[in-house]
């Protein structure tokens, strides 16, 4: 597993957010951020993927969507909120078609504030999510374990 | 005689920052038709009016996008002006149009960086995004926000840029033209990049007019608008000539937004040249009146339209945004149809979708 939590492979969708922090997300992937250097790799298939960057809301048409990707990664898996809305729903909390944080259908493990969030504290989610990732993996190893034996 | 089947394209999708759908209906690798659907990123945004009042709705329209989002609160902004008849001090129009530029500015250089990465050059998208950086740092020096600024408020703007501030992005700016300078001469004469967008995605004139293009993907298709010859903020003041190409392809597209980000470097120095030494902002007394006003801006992605109504309350009846992306969706179909199916990410790229601006 050490592969795994040195190099941890990120899928990002962007639920019903402003676009800043999508954006802000793929700042982190390139030049100044560069978050590449360590090993993290912006993957587009979930299959691939260890830790889901979801920002924005939740609604109706893209509930389903956001399950999905959910169910489609393999586990050991780590969500992480990013921006404000994905935490709680933020600005467009009150709004008639959204529903409220990314907690309202998947589990969310990080929250990272903001609006938009900022690519540094984009990171450190990021750092903390690796460390959690590298606990679940162990669960999760030790879990494959006693069902063999 | 081949058979027909269906192909549905995101909305989680690799090359697509936002989510859109696409049902592709294709013969072997072409494509027939495509429908698209959105929704997925719909808020509801507009009807928020009857919960925040009308100085909070300039933070709210701002949010309607995180690329354009100087724009989108100078929009709304305008309308509330012109019903309350403020007249917005001299400077506080000069600092708006440098601020639009620079959106103009970071907003072409994203898409510079996500088309190369549509056309699988990867060392061009970080090249274009590492200059868009500094774009960033500078609205970072002078509104405090990298995506999201709030520097706009009824009556003017909040912040502003001292003498020295102006004079150091001055030089700033002429370094990072240069850089772009070189950049862009890749995609303008590159072998491979020219194979990828000669000749891919034609919208012809009449097309574009009949489609209701706006833009940069109207004006590659030779028709001169651009809203910012309607003399709003200070551009009244600037002097820059609309950009056009008869080209009505891909390279077409890629062409004039080059082009633009030029001219937004000439408009800011201009703007810096020019700035007159006023107040800020005017005071806002009371609640806006009855009454109804629009406005028409250039955004990055074109046209986009501002509403709003008021009713003498400190809520709005009705606001409304009717944005680029949306006008050019149609065009963008057009263009899909006939054309292979390895070229469909490169032209949903063109049009430079925003689909938080379309949906709101």
């Amino acid at each position: 597993m050490s592969s795994l939590h040195k190099s941890p492979w990120l899928l990002h969708y962007d639920g019903s957010s402003c676009n800043g922090c999508d954006i802000e997300v793929l700042a982190c992937t390139t030049p100044v951020y560069d978050v590449e250097r360590f090993g993290v790799i912006n993957t587009g298939n979930p299959m691939h993927a260890d830790i889901f960057l979801i920002t924005g809301g939740i609604n109706s048409q893209n509930e389903q969507v956001v399950k999905q990707i959910y169910e489609q990664m393999p586990k050991p898996k780590v969500v992480i909120a990013v921006g404000t809305c994905a935490c709680t729903g933020g600005i467009f909390k009150e709004c008639y078609n959204i529903k409220g944080g990314a907690d309202t259908v998947i589990p969310v493990d990080i929250y990272v504030p903001g609006c938009a969030a900022r690519p540094e504290s984009i990171i450190d989610g990021v750092v903390k999510g690796v460390a959690l990732f590298e606990e679940k993996a162990k669960a999760f190893s030790l879990e494959k374990k006693s069902k063999k034996g | 005689m081949p058979k027909k089947s269906v192909v549905p394209f995101g909305p989680q999708h690799p090359v697509l920052p936002e989510p859109i759908h696409l049902d592709l209906v294709l013969e072997d690798e072409k494509v027939l038709q495509a429908i698209p659907s959105i929704g997925y990123i719909h808020r509801g945004l507009e009807s928020l009016v009857t919960k925040k009042d009308f100085q909070e709705m300039a933070y709210v329209a701002e949010r309607i996008c995180g690329i354009c989002s100087f724009g989108h609160g100078m929009g709304y902004c305008m309308t509330i002006e012109e019903i309350m008849q403020l007249e917005v001090p001299r400077r506080a129009e000069y600092l708006r149009t440098i601020w639009m530029e620079m959106s103009r500015l970071h907003s072409h250089l994203l898409w510079l960086g996500l088309l190369a990465d549509g056309f699988g050059f990867e060392p061009l998208f970080m090249h274009s995004w590492r200059l868009r950086e500094q774009i960033l740092d500078m609205f970072e020096e002078s509104t405090g926000g990298r995506v999201i600024f709030s520097v706009n408020q009824i009556g003017g703007v909040k912040k502003d840029m001292s003498k020295e501030m102006l004079a150091d992005f001055q030089k700033r700016f002429d370094q990072i033209e240069k850089e772009v300078r070189e950049m862009t001469q890749v995609f303008l004469e590159d072998y491979t990049v020219r194979t990828r967008l000669e000749g891919i995605g034609i919208l012809t004139e009449e097309d574009a007019i009949r489609r209701g293009a706006a833009g940069p993907m109207a004006r590659a298709s030779g028709i001169a608008v651009d809203m910012r010859k309607q003399g709003y903020a200070a551009y009244n003041d600037m002097d820059f000539e609309v950009i056009t190409s008869d080209k009505c392809d891909s390279y077409g597209r890629c062409e004039v937004r080059i082009g633009e980000i030029f001219q937004s470097f000439d408009i800011i120095r201009q703007c810096i040249a020019k700035i007159p030494d006023t107040e800020l902002n005017v005071p806002v007394k009371g609640n806006p009146t009855k009454g109804e006003a629009f406005v028409r801006l250039e955004q990055p992605r074109g046209e986009a339209f501002y509403y709003s109504r008021t009713n003498g309350t400190k809520f709005l009846d009705r606001m409304r945004v009717r944005t680029p992306t949306f006008a050019n969706l149609p065009a963008l179909t057009q263009t899909l149809q006939g054309c292979q199916y390895g070229d469909v990410p490169l032209l949903i790229l063109t049009i430079d979708p925003c689909i938080s601006c379309t949906e709101r």
